[in-house]
């Protein structure tokens, strides 16, 4: 395991400072461990994706980010300031916001109550107000359900939903954790189209994804995950094909 | 059953299914929040009772003594929760459940020792004994009064889980604490709500039941808090909408079996209220209205 936070092909970000930095993460569920001394480092502006067969770590190592799951060893660091030990409601007010695996909108509430719930750290009401407006014009679907109960949406709705409330946080960082999971191929389309946008709105990425193909195209750089620690990483067009397979054919599964 | 007598029995039956309903609410809320069950819960009725003691002695008119009622209960239960519930905030549902018996036990002991074992009376304005006469039909004033300050709890209650952002708030960690604490909710401070709420409810439930039984005794809080129990469990724990309507409907088969009953099977009205209730919940577990969300 390297801690060197200078990983090959990354030479173009390297310039740029670091915006997240994990170092020698550790994460356990008892005593299954599911992340194990995971150091990687995401630069401001960049889009990476974090891959790897299921039971890798990556939904774990998104949620320790985020402060839903406390780590047992290990440092996260974001803009330079620690994030390890925060509660999930100040990691998003610090700017790093969370779209969880199955969507996990509120089936009770509607898509605008969704939305203000999404920016509930914010103080500033009438920009949030035209924020959710935005979004709603952003995802006509959303927009022409509004007042609808998200729990009447389809997957897909659900997803443009979820990732349009962790926006309303205006986070600079996003972890979008399968969003493509079980969703139409048209869906799956928007969706990627979405976290391409999202770099010219100035918002960096790190994505956890089943579907390799489409993380790679999107992303600039990848680590690859198995059985809960990086075994390979660098820009995405650089990656070799044969260091995918293996980590995916490879070896058990972990929680 | 006369249709005045039956217009007469329908006024009873809202008032005391508004009380229930009040209570059954408040239980539900802290469980929707915290997937907890208070059982401490009916000593927030027995503390409102003291406290409008307390008020009484200093000579308060009543609206004062049942204000004071309800905001000692609200402050109670949000104390209860800073001191017991929340250093065990990620323990079993057991673990809590037993510590709210614990605290239960707690509050009567304190009440048994700093008062007395006996009951108080509590004065109740006299208006609350009369009734009146709309032409065949004799309503008690106090059950007129109890359904109306129902109607407006719970209106003014819907109206902010709908309106505001700390309600929408709620509604949201019902739903799915850890994704709402995702979204910047905070944790504390919806669960401080909750209960702040939870113990308003009781305090405005436990007015109105002590001004029926102008008394207040150490376990005052014994049967309310089994009656929310049940109501909320008949509309299905967690979800406010069935709390309320579990309410009403323990409410009026109490009721409506005083009335129907005869006289010498009167003392099994109870009984036959609760097997009915086990018949429901043999057929829908779940209660009438179950899902684990709050739905108003």
């Amino acid at each position: 395991m390297t801690d060197d936070r200078a990983d090959e092909g990354a030479a173009t970000e390297r310039a740029a400072p670091c915006l997240l930095d994990v170092a020698g993460l550790t994460v356990a569920y008892g005593a299954v461990v599911a992340v194990r001394d995971v150091s990687l480092s995401v630069a401001r502006g960049e889009i990476v994706a974090a891959l790897g067969p299921n039971g890798a770590g990556k939904s774990t190592l998104l949620r320790a980010i985020a402060g839903a799951q406390k780590p047992q060893r290990g440092t996260v660091t974001f803009d330079g300031r620690p994030l390890h030990g925060l509660t999930p409601e100040a990691v998003v007010r610090r700017g790093v916001a969370l779209v969880p695996e199955g969507r996990h909108v509120f089936p009770n509430l509607t898509v605008q109550e969704n939305l203000a719930i999404g920016g509930i750290a914010r103080s500033d009401r009438d920009e949030m107000q035209a924020d959710a407006e935005r979004w709603l014009e952003r995802f006509p679907i959303l927009g022409d359900r509004s007042g609808q109960l998200a729990g009447t949406l389809s997957g897909g709705e659900q997803q443009q939903l979820a990732i349009a409330r962790a926006l309303m946080s205006r986070p600079r960082m996003l972890l979008l954790d399968e969003p493509s999971l079980g969703l139409a191929p048209l869906f799956v389309d928007r969706i990627f189209e979405l976290v391409a946008e999202l770099r010219s709105d100035g918002v960096t990425v790190l994505l956890v994804e089943q579907n390799v193909h489409r993380a790679l195209d999107v992303a600039d750089r990848a680590y690859v995950l198995s059985v809960g620690s990086v075994v390979a990483s660098g820009a995405t067009d650089t990656l070799v094909e044969g260091e995918l397979e293996r980590s995916y054919l490879g070896i058990g599964e972990a929680g | 059953m006369s249709p005045s007598e039956f217009a007469q029995q329908l006024i009873n039956a809202l008032s005391l299914g508004s009380i229930y309903a009040l209570l059954a609410l408040g239980l539900s809320m802290v469980y929707g929040v915290l997937g907890m069950l208070n059982f401490a819960y009916g000593e927030l009725v027995t503390i409102a009772g003291y406290a409008m003691l307390a008020a009484t002695y200093a000579g308060a008119p009543f609206l004062v003594v049942a204000l004071v009622g309800v905001l000692a209960a609200g402050i109670a239960s949000v104390l209860m929760e800073l001191i017991a519930f929340r250093p065990l905030r990620d323990a079993s549902f057991v673990s809590l459940l037993f510590t709210s018996f614990a605290v239960a036990q707690l509050i009567q002991g304190a009440f048994r020792q700093a008062v007395s074992v006996r009951a108080r009376g509590i004065p109740v304005p006299e208006l609350f004994d009369e009734a009146l006469q709309l032409g065949p039909v004799r309503i008690s004033v106090l059950s007129i009064i109890t359904a109306g300050i129902g109607a407006i709890s719970l209106v003014a209650l819907t109206s902010f889980m709908r309106r505001s952002r700390a309600g929408v708030a709620m509604r949201a960690a019902s739903a799915d604490f850890t994704t709402a604490r995702l979204m910047g909710v905070r944790a504390n401070r919806v669960i401080s709500l909750a209960f702040l709420i939870s113990g308003l409810l009781a305090g405005i439930a436990g007015v109105l039941w002590i001004a029926r039984t102008t008394s207040v005794n150490p376990t005052t809080g014994f049967v309310p808090v089994i009656q929310a129990f049940i109501a909320s469990v008949i509309g299905g724990l967690g979800n406010l909408r069935g709390a309320v309507l579990g309410g009403f409907f323990l409410g009026t088969l109490e009721v409506f079996l005083q009335a129907l009953l005869p006289g010498s099977l009167l003392p099994y009205a109870q009984a036959a209220a609760l097997l009915i209730v086990v018949a429901i919940l043999y057929v829908r577990p779940q209660g009438l209205f179950g899902q684990r969300t709050a739905a108003i």
